[in-house]
Order: C-alpha cells, then structure tokens, then sequence
C-alpha cells in the first residue's frame, strides 16, 4: 500500500483556560483533543464526526498547524511536520488546503473574485503555466462559476456560490490534502448536493484526500470511505464508513446513529432509537474513566473508574468501549 | 377534523428600495389541533414570513399583507391579518404561541429564567410574583430540566442549548395555547438533542392537544413528526399532501428534487445525489410561468412552453394532494421513477 498522506500520532491539544484578569491566573485545561490516532490515503476521505464540543474542529486545524499540536505527532507525505515554525510550513501549505464552514466569514468582502483565488499564486511565488488570469478562468469554470464574473464581490454571489469560490481557492495549487470544516452545513439542502458532488468530481479528478470534518452523519455517510467517532476529545471508535454504518459497535456511535432523522415516515418511525439523556459533559471538567459514562445507555460501575483504551478488533477499526455492542453478520 | 388555525390567500410583500419583494404569495392552508402541520422550504421560500404573518408580528409599516388567517377560538372565530394589533396581541400567548430557532437570542440575558417564564404566566393570570415562579417551576419540570427549583434561579447562559429550546418551550405553553409554532425549532442542535426536542414537542402536543405548525427544512425531521406535509418555494405552496405522500408519492417536480437531493444514513450503497441544478429565483423579479422552470428537467414535456407562460395553479389531483404543476398524472409518474433510478 503506498504512503498515507497524512498521518497523526496520538495527537494532543490542549488550551489552557485563564481568568482574563489582571493576574491571568490559570483556572484549568481543556483537553479539547486528547489522542487522537489516524491515516489518510491519497484519494481517500476520512470523515470525523461528533457533537459540538466533541474536538473534530480543533483536529483539522492542527493537522494544518493553525494550533500548535500539545502532544503527539503530525507526519505528512511521511515527514514530521509538529515542530515547523510557521516559516518553515510556508513551502508545505500549497500542499494542504482548507475549506470553511461558512462562506460569508471565510471571503474578504473587499477583494474581487479574481483577486481572492489569485492571491494563493502571489503567497506561494507561483506562476502557473498560461498565466495567473487563465488559471483563475479555468478554476472558475472548473467549481461552476461563470469566468466573466471574475471582477465580482463575494456578496454578489449566493451561499453555494460563494462556497464554490472557497473550493476554487482551495485546489488552486493542487494540493494533496483538504481539510473540510462543515463546508456545505451552511448551505440549503438542493445547493449542499451540488457542492458534494463537486467535492466528490474533484477528488477523483486530482486523486485528493479529504478531512471532513462534519456534525452531519447523513454526509458524512455519503463521502466519506472511513469514519472516526469523536466525544469530548477522544476517539470512541474508528471504522471503514459500511463497518460502522451497517454495524456500530460503539454504544455513542450506536445511540448517534439512531438520532439521525431519516427522510422516510414509515421506515423513520419504526426504527430503534436510543435517546441520550442530558447533554455533553464540560470539557473542562471530564467525567472519570470512560468520557461517555454520563450518557451511556450500558453504563457500569467499571465505567466509572477506569478508561477504555482505543483497541483494534479487526483490521481498519478500533473501539474503546467496556462493553461494546455485538457485531452484526454481514448479510 | 375542524381545523383551528385557517389561513385563506395569505400574501406578504415588503417594499422595497429595488423593487417589491413578494416573500409570500397566495399561501392557504389549515391545521387543526392534535395535528403537525409541516411547512418545508429553503431560505427565501416564505416559510417563516407566512408564520410570522399568522402571528401577527409584522410590521405594518414596512410589510404589505393581504388574506385572512383565521382562528377559530371558542369565541367564535378571529382573523388576525384584519384584526387590531391590540387584539391580535391578546391573542399572542394564550391563543398561539412561537418559538424559535436560536433560543439564546430569544430569551433576555438579564432577566432569570423563573421570571421571564413567570412574566408570560402574569399576562393572563392573577396572582403573586412567588406564585408565577411555582408555575414557571412546574413548567421546567414538565419539559424536563433537572433540579427544576434550582435551574428557575439561574440565567440563559448557565443552560445548554438544548436546554435553552426545553426553556422557551416551557415559556411558550405557560398558558395553554391551542396552537404552536415551532421556526426551525432543532436547527442549532446536536442530533442527539434534537431527537430530545422533538419527542419533547410531540408528547406537549398530546398533553395540551396543541396544533402544531412545524417549520424547518430538514425533510428527515418532517419525516419524523409532521402528519401533513406544505411544500413552500420562491413565496408559494407548491405541493401539499398527507406525510405519506409526499415521500411516496410526490406530485411536484421540486418535491422530487428535494428528496433525491440529500444523502440518507440508511442508504449505504455509494449512489451519486441528484442535486437540482441552479439556485431559486429572486423575489423581486420572479420569472413569467413556473417560478420552478429553470431548475425543472421536466418543462420541455409540457405543450405549448406552458411553464414559461403560465403559472400553474395548486391543483387538487388525489383526495388531499395539492400540487401546482403542468405536467400530467401520467409524465409524472414517469418523472418519479426516472429520478429514483438515476
């Protein structure tokens, strides 16, 4: 199997939470991630799921290093990147790319189209073949955009659109890894299918991989090939998408699963669900041993007290669970 | 069923510098209490002006509204589009009730939860401040928050998200109405405590017989409490049906649209999404005909360029299914087989 392009080691970040009065004085820490183990292959998407609080976010922006990694390691394309300084990731960011949540924060409203997708050439020293312009026509027409609206604002556009300009400046310099934070969440349900879809034309185009990163299991289903389960910091468990699709091991990967609302009366009502007490614990202040005791439906004393490591059971899929759920047969 | 809430014709437009904006044309429909009424659109379709319009929370210097919504309370029925705003606000409360997507927004950050809860129960009732916060306390308990004689003490910010939304809940049924409203109610929320929400709202409905006008654009959350089914896009209804219907059985091009558009967490098998091409049109200059046209794969099938002239009207086609199409019962069928096997 060739190299992943992305690799992190027991990836630890940790935010150190102050007064904010004159003295600062330190008032605890968030282990906003707390070990976070993964591999992403060239062409592969890896989908991170959790609720608010959960630390999927704070993943995809220290793969980029736009936080300073408390622990672990970071190795892309097989070089260990957690100790560059900013000077030295200058060179490897045309490599890995970001694309927003929300595209009417993440574009400057005063620059043109053409001067936001034309900036990543300037930052980079670049000059593509055919010229700076053409290369941005190019990218234009290639996301969807008319190339004639070049000299446009963001705020001419529309969500999609503007999300489309996001994903042009993204894969402007060919890159090998994007990381997706929510990129179609903002967006209404007949746009977030276009924008998938040209998520999904592109990967195959440049052989991409992708983080996505995502609170939404119906999309992160759809395009995502492995899927990594996150509460309060912590990997629940880790698994190829029809693994823990079909078959959740996880009790929070199972009760999840079962809050997501499916578009079909008879079939939706039907179904099994597991509704999770109360809601996500401070991060501040995690409970003892397992993170989830405090909403497990199975929960037992051991739970309590001693925390569950992440295990491989089979090849591609780890669980940290006391007791997880039986597997269920491949039909 | 005799409906409670009837809203006949109801069309809201602002005027503005570049033109009218009609964000809401020609819209009817009922609901009776004990039943869920969804109303399901994107942005811009008109789904919460309509609402707010009911609610009589516009305001009638910058918004134009014509047609009646129609109460019918023991009374003896009201219209809230005709009547006085100081009527319509005595209606507000007791009669229908609102809650909103982003409950930190709606609820005062000074004030205690206990005394904005107790404040609402004062409107319509008599009797002390502590006798307003043993209500309010009742009301916590009923939509479960924890420790409820503790929590009436506390402010928004010392509560989640999701207990915020059980918050303006409690709030919203202090004093019993007959109908509710819910804007996007479980929008801002984790899924987990969305289906919390949700459940919490069907089980308020039966205890209080509530009618229920849903508001979302979630169709897997339609699919899961909604009895009925009011497609919206670009100001009007464009399909209404029974629950049923509307997922197996879908009349309007848009419908269908929507429905092979999202991805399904029960579907595994890597199917490419149907997305609909385009974006809706403005409401300032709607297009001639079919507001759908330019996104429709189906407009050629019609005679005559019909969906560019004409605006279809919402036909009854079945018992109880609304659409607003020129297509045929026949090409539609064949439209809804095409896009399931795409």
């Amino acid at each position: 199997m060739s190299q992943p392009v992305l690799k992190l080691e027991g990836l630890k970040k940790h935010f150190e939470s102050t007064s904010g009065g004159i003295f600062n004085k330190k008032k605890g820490v968030v282990k906003a991630v707390d070990g976070v183990d993964l591999e992403i292959f060239p062409g592969e998407t890896v989908g991170l799921v959790g609720e608010s609080g959960s630390g999927k976010t704070t993943v995809g922006r220290t793969v980029l290093k736009l936080y300073e990694p408390t622990e672990g390691k970071i190795i892309f394309e097989g070089n260990d990147i957690t100790g560059l300084t900013r000077k030295q990731m200058k060179p490897l960011r045309s490599q890995m790319q970001m694309i927003f949540q929300d595209p009417f924060a993440s574009l400057n409203p005063r620059q043109t189209v053409g001067a936001l997708i034309g900036a990543t050439f300037e930052i980079q020293k670049i000059t593509p073949p055919g010229g700076v312009e053409a290369e941005i026509a190019r990218l234009m027409e290639r996301v969807g955009l008319n190339p004639e609206h070049v000299n446009r604002y963001p705020h001419e556009f529309s969500g999609g659109q503007r999300q489309r300009i996001g994903v042009a400046r993204a894969i402007a310099l060919k890159p090998k890894l994007i990381v997706a934070d929510e990129p179609v969440s903002a967006l209404d349900v007949s746009i977030q299918a276009q924008v998938v879809n040209l998520l999904d034309d592109l990967q195959q185009e440049f052989n991409l991989s992708y983080l996505f990163v995502a609170h939404d299991l119906s999309v992160v289903q759809h395009i995502s090939d492995k899927v990594i389960v996150m509460y309060l910091g912590k990997v629940m468990e880790q698994a190829n998408k029809i693994d823990l699709f079909r078959s959740p091991r996880h009790p929070y990967t199972k009760a999840l699963l079962s809050a997501v609302p499916v578009p079909d009366p008879i079939k939706g009502r039907a179904r099994e669900r597991i509704i999770l007490e109360g809601d996500l614990p401070s991060p501040m202040n995690p409970p003892a041993g397992c993170v989830f005791n405090t909403r497990c439906w199975k929960v037992q004393d051991k739970c309590r007290i001693e925390v569950p490591e992440l295990l491989q059971i089979a090849p591609g899929q780890s669980l940290a669970c006391h007791f997880p759920e039986p597997a269920v047969p491949a039909i | 069923m005799k409906p409670f809430l009837e809203v006949k014709n109801l069309t809201v437009s602002f005027p503005t510098e570049d033109g009218l904006v009609r964000a809401s044309n020609d819209v009817s429909f009922t609901v009776a209490r004990g039943e869920t009424l969804a109303v399901v659109g994107e942005s811009g379709s008109g789904k919460s002006v309509t609402s707010l319009a009911v609610m009589g929370l516009h305001s009638r210097r910058s918004a134009n509204i014509s047609g009646q919504a129609i109460l019918h309370l023991p009374t003896g029925p009201m219209d809230t589009i005709s009547a006085t705003p100081e009527a319509v606000r005595k209606l507000r409360g007791k009669s229908m009730a609102m809650i909103f997507q982003d409950p930190m927004s709606a609820l005062h950050p000074y004030y205690s939860i206990g005394d904005q809860i107790a404040e609402a129960w004062a409107l319509y009732n008599k009797g002390s401040k502590a006798d307003g916060i043993r209500r309010a306390t009742e009301m916590l308990e009923l939509v479960g928050i924890p420790e409820p004689g503790k929590r009436v003490r506390e402010f928004p910010h010392q509560f989640s998200g999701g207990m915020r939304q059980r918050v303006m809940i409690a709030m919203a049924l202090v004093n019993n109405p007959s109908l509710l409203i819910a804007d996007e109610p479980t929008t801002a929320l984790d899924v987990t405590v969305q289906s919390q929400i949700l459940k919490l709202l069907k089980d308020m409905q039966k205890e209080f017989n509530m009618a229920v006008i849903l508001i979302t654009h979630d169709l897997g959350v339609v699919a899961e409490v909604a009895d009925r089914v009011c497609v919206m896009y670009a100001g009007k209804i464009v399909e209404q049906a029974e629950i049923n219907d509307i997922y197996y059985k879908p009349d309007h091009p848009y419908t269908i649209g929507l429905l092979n558009s999202i991805p399904r967490v029960d579907q595994l098998e890597g199917r490419r999404l149907q997305a609909i091409p385009g974006q809706p049109p403005s409401l300032i200059s709607l297009p001639k005909g079919c507001a759908f046209r330019s996104r429709c794969s189906f407009s050629e099938q019609v005679p005559d360029n019909r969906c560019a002239t004409e605006v279809p009207d919402l036909n009854e086609k079945l018992e109880g299914h609304f659409s607003r199409c020129h297509l045929t019962e026949t090409q539609l069928t064949r439209a809804r087989s095409l896009a399931g096997s795409k």
